[in-house]
């Protein structure tokens, strides 16, 4: 730089002199030419005639001296640097032998606030930054050829010699590898994102080990906090979108994403005994796959992210992120590693809720008591179910009943009791209108479950290696095993250290219609709550959810500004007569509105259902209201009756606006649904709306 | 005959066949069909590929995604009698790519993207319950591709 200028110093005089020369002789050319103009200066050049002559040489002279002399600077500062540039490369082939000898302490990737270039200093923090930080141009062009912010850099000296090297380096095994492609240090114009270049290439460790991994990637551009199906929708959003991405997800789970439902399903109903294994399920088209998003072949090393070619989605198992700097744009994981990033998804779930009584029970009841959630739980309940007696799920939601009517399945053949209970009237009581929850509590029961409904429990405790449940009415329950289902404790444990906001009515981070928490955060999933422009602030923990709002982040992510728009849908089964879609608000609290294809004897094969105890009007006792439904229906007398709710659309209405439906046994018709609650409009007559959903037809 | 019933705050209605023969006059708002916030289908109204489309599974997200990108672009684009014919290049690149994951990219799938949309549909994150596997699947009647339901 400084000799740069030096020379210019130096030079400049010259040139000064040289133009004026030039100017002086342009001048006398002029003056001559005026006065001589019969004399046709033909082949003279742009000097002045004859008289000019020495001064012509020796502007050419000096002229010439001016150009070669800088041809002899630059040619020098090139090889110089190209000199420097190799003893550095030399210097950082050298440093895995004295790396070996060092401790495992290096990891302090965070060092260097991703902002500032030095990062690479990461394995040896050393102030190799600085040197690095000098040969930022040979480096540069080697580094990730994707990296979308390409900074502008020095001098492009561009050596092809660099070229192999990463490509040699980036095996998995000498680290320091990395170290050339200090790509960052190029960018002392704080361009955060280059900072890739440490992919201490620690590899496997990432994956395999517990070791303070010197391997992370010390910046992803797009960080993924939890590997679940909002994180996975997420990155596969991010990837499609932005060419060349590099995702990062980081989960303190050990498997890769996987999808839950099957969990509490289809996993279930396998006839493969080693399906805890395999995790793999029959479709509902017949078609088998893997409870797995992607096998493992989809994704790259943590390792491989910073210098793969392409991008790529790389998982980070067992790691749980603990601390969040939001100023510094960095997370800090259970082993102290930093990692700095761009953009940053939230898709922390949560955790399954227990009884307080059983929190409070001691050891010998918790051993004895799974909370469901993860693959491992599977894994656990599908053991211990089949070597126990009687098993009881507490909890009369989605999954308690789900799992009720698994257990209940098995039961068939093992001759295993299984018992669920639940303080509401009904299973689903808290979704479904009470005469459609007692109906399917009648069905859960031919399942060959034992619904226990209306059960408060009171305390839990331990006898003869049995666990007796005390309910508040006295009622005394004994079982083998518990499994509680009663809801899901969202995942906030980063909100202190990042200051974000927490609900205090749903709980989750408070976010807005496009999923931000603050700029370059955003959360998706079950721990998102979330503006919904059409129904208000919500939480909702479906699976389609976690891949509508992850696949929503992914795209905000990558510059798209999108709301939530596209209304998620949720499902369940309860057996094989009863299966179910909804979407929206679905709260059995909202006045509702069914309709029901009336039970023909082709309609009803084998949906026989047994009394309810409620009052039900019979079919042949009719109200003519084929024109005027909305008048007011007279109560229904204490008769008996079978009514078959076989196939159906039910409406959960606030306000007199449709804000919930449920598609009973009908399928293929969520399109309507949504657009019906997309609409947001007031319909007098809700039976001209079924209308629209050709219940009858299949 | 429709039976009409209430019970505390629900309503309850039981209708016939025949009673739903009648069309509806249930009012529903016209549809804006260059909505911003609307999911899109494979292609968007302004004539470009939806990359984060569901129906396209893994294909533009994987390891081969780039080239599957470059693939399915050039044909898009392609004015040609036989559309692709030109691309020959950039399928080839995309097989030989596929080749190296055949645990993602099952080697029946040697045709034109669509159809491989439809096959790798299986690997869509939405799930595999019922035709509404993929919400966005549904909802998408002008879908290119995977014109039926997804997992189906």
């Amino acid at each position: 730089m400084l000799k740069c200028r030096t020379v210019w110093r130096k030079l400049a005089p010259l040139a000064r002199a040289s133009s004026t020369l030039c100017r002086q002789n342009v001048r006398r050319t002029g003056l001559h030419n005026a006065r001589l103009p019969a004399h046709v200066p033909g082949a003279h050049m742009a000097t002045g005639p004859g008289g000019g002559g020495r001064e012509n040489q020796l502007y050419v002279l000096l002229v010439g001296a001016t150009c070669l002399g800088g041809a002899i600077y630059a040619y020098r500062t090139v090889k110089g640097d190209q000199q420097r540039y190799d003893e550095r490369i030399a210097e950082i082939a050298s440093r895995p032998h004295r790396r070996t000898q060092q401790a495992t302490t290096s990891v302090q990737i965070e060092t260097p606030a991703a902002e500032t270039v030095e990062t690479e200093s990461v394995p040896e923090s050393e102030p190799q930054a600085t040197p690095s930080s000098e040969e930022p141009s040979p480096v540069v062009p080697d580094a990730e050829t994707a990296d979308s912010s390409e900074a502008p850099e020095p001098i492009q000296e561009a050596p092809p010699p660099s070229e192999p090297e990463p490509a040699q380096l980036t095996e998995p095994s000498p680290a320091p590898v990395v170290e050339s492609e200090p790509a960052e240090a190029e960018s002392p114009a704080a361009e955060p994102s280059e900072p890739q270049a440490e992919v201490v290439a620690e590899s496997a460790e990432g994956l395999t080990t517990e070791q303070p991994s010197p391997a992370l990637p010390p910046h992803a551009p797009y960080l993924l906090i939890g590997g679940g199906t909002a994180s996975f929708a997420a990155a596969r959003s991010i990837r499609a979108r932005d060419p060349g991405a590099r995702v990062l997800i980081v989960t303190d789970e050990p498997d890769l994403p996987y999808m839950r439902p099957p969990l509490s399903k289809e996993l279930w109903f396998s006839d493969d005994p080693a399906v805890t294994e395999t995790l793999r399920f029959k479709q509902w088209n017949g078609k088998e796959r893997s409870i797995y998003f992607q096998p493992p072949s989809f994704y790259i090393t943590p390792e491989e992210l910073s210098t793969a070619e392409n991008g790529g989605v790389a998982v980070l198992t067992s790691k749980k992120v603990v601390h969040m700097d939001v100023r510094g744009n960095k997370v800090k994981l259970d082993d102290d590693t930093e990692i700095s990033y761009d953009k940053c998804l939230i898709a922390t779930g949560g955790i399954p809720r227990n009884l307080q009584v059983i929190d409070r029970a001691g050891d010998e009841v918790k051993q004895k008591t799974t909370l469901f959630r993860k693959i491992d739980d599977f894994r656990t309940l599908d053991k211990v179910s089949r070597n126990i007696k009687s098993i009881t799920v507490i909890g009369g939601g989605f999954l308690g009943s789900e799992l009720a009517c698994a257990l209940g399945r098995r039961s068939q053949d093992s001759g295993l009791e299984v018992i669920q209970m639940f303080p509401e009237k009904g299973n689903m009581g808290k979704v479904l209108p009470e005469y459609l929850s007692n109906w399917t509590t009648e069905k859960v029961k031919t399942e060959g479950v034992k619904v226990i409904p209306e059960a408060l429990v009171k305390s839990v405790t331990c006898k003869d290696d049995q666990l007796e449940i005390k309910l508040k009415d006295g009622r005394l329950i004994k079982t083998d095993h518990v499994v509680a289902a009663v809801g899901l404790e969202p995942n906030v444990d980063l909100a202190k250290s990042a200051g974000l906001e927490v609900d205090s009515d749903f709980g989750g981070y408070r976010v807005n219609a496009e999923l931000q928490a603050r700029s370059n955060i955003w959360v998706a999933g079950d721990a998102a709550c979330f503006y919904d422009i059409r129904l208000g602030r919500r939480r909702v923990e479906h699976h389609d959810h976690a891949v509508v709002s992850g696949r929503l982040a992914g795209e905000n992510m990558t510059g798209a500004n999108k709301p939530y728009w596209h209304q998620s849908m949720f499902w369940s089964d309860l057996g094989p007569d009863v299966g179910y879609e909804a979407i929206g608000i679905v709260d059995s609290s909202l006045p509702t509105v069914g309709v029901f294809a009336k039970a023909t004897a082709k309609d009803t094969p084998k949906a026989a259902t047994e009394e309810s105890g409620t009052g039900i009007r019979s079919e042949s006792e009719t109200e003519d209201v084929a024109s005027s439904p909305v008048a007011s229906s007279i109560p229904a007398p204490a008769e008996t009756h079978k009514d078959d709710y076989g196939k159906g659309v039910i409406f959960y209405l606030r306000d007199k606006v449709v804000v919930g439906i449920i598609l009973w046994n009908v399928f293929n018709r969520m399109p309507i649904a949504r657009k019906i609650i997309k609409d947001g409009e007031e319909h007098g007559d809700l039976n001209e709306v079924a209308k629209l959903f050709n219940i009858h037809e299949d | 005959m429709t039976t009409v019933r209430q019970e505390g705050k629900d309503k309850i209605i039981f209708v016939t066949k025949e009673d739903h023969a009648t069309p509806s006059n249930a009012e529903l708002v016209e549809e804006d069909p260059d909505d911003p916030y609307e999911e899109r289908g494979l292609i968007l109204p302004s004539g470009e590929i939806n990359w984060s489309c569901p129906c396209l599974g893994g294909m533009a997200s994987g390891p081969c995604g780039t080239e599957f990108k470059e693939a399915f672009s050039c044909f898009h684009y392609s004015k040609e009698e036989l559309k692709g014919s030109e691309c020959l290049d950039q399928f080839r690149a995309m097989q030989e790519c596929m080749q190296l994951y055949p645990e993602l990219y099952p080697q029946e799938e040697n045709k034109i993207p669509e159809a491989n949309a439809e096959q790798t549909s299986e690997d869509a994150t939405a799930s595999d319950s019922k035709a509404t596997s993929d919400p966005v699947q549904d909802s998408n009647s002008s879908q290119a591709s995977s014109g039926s339901s997804l997992e189906n």
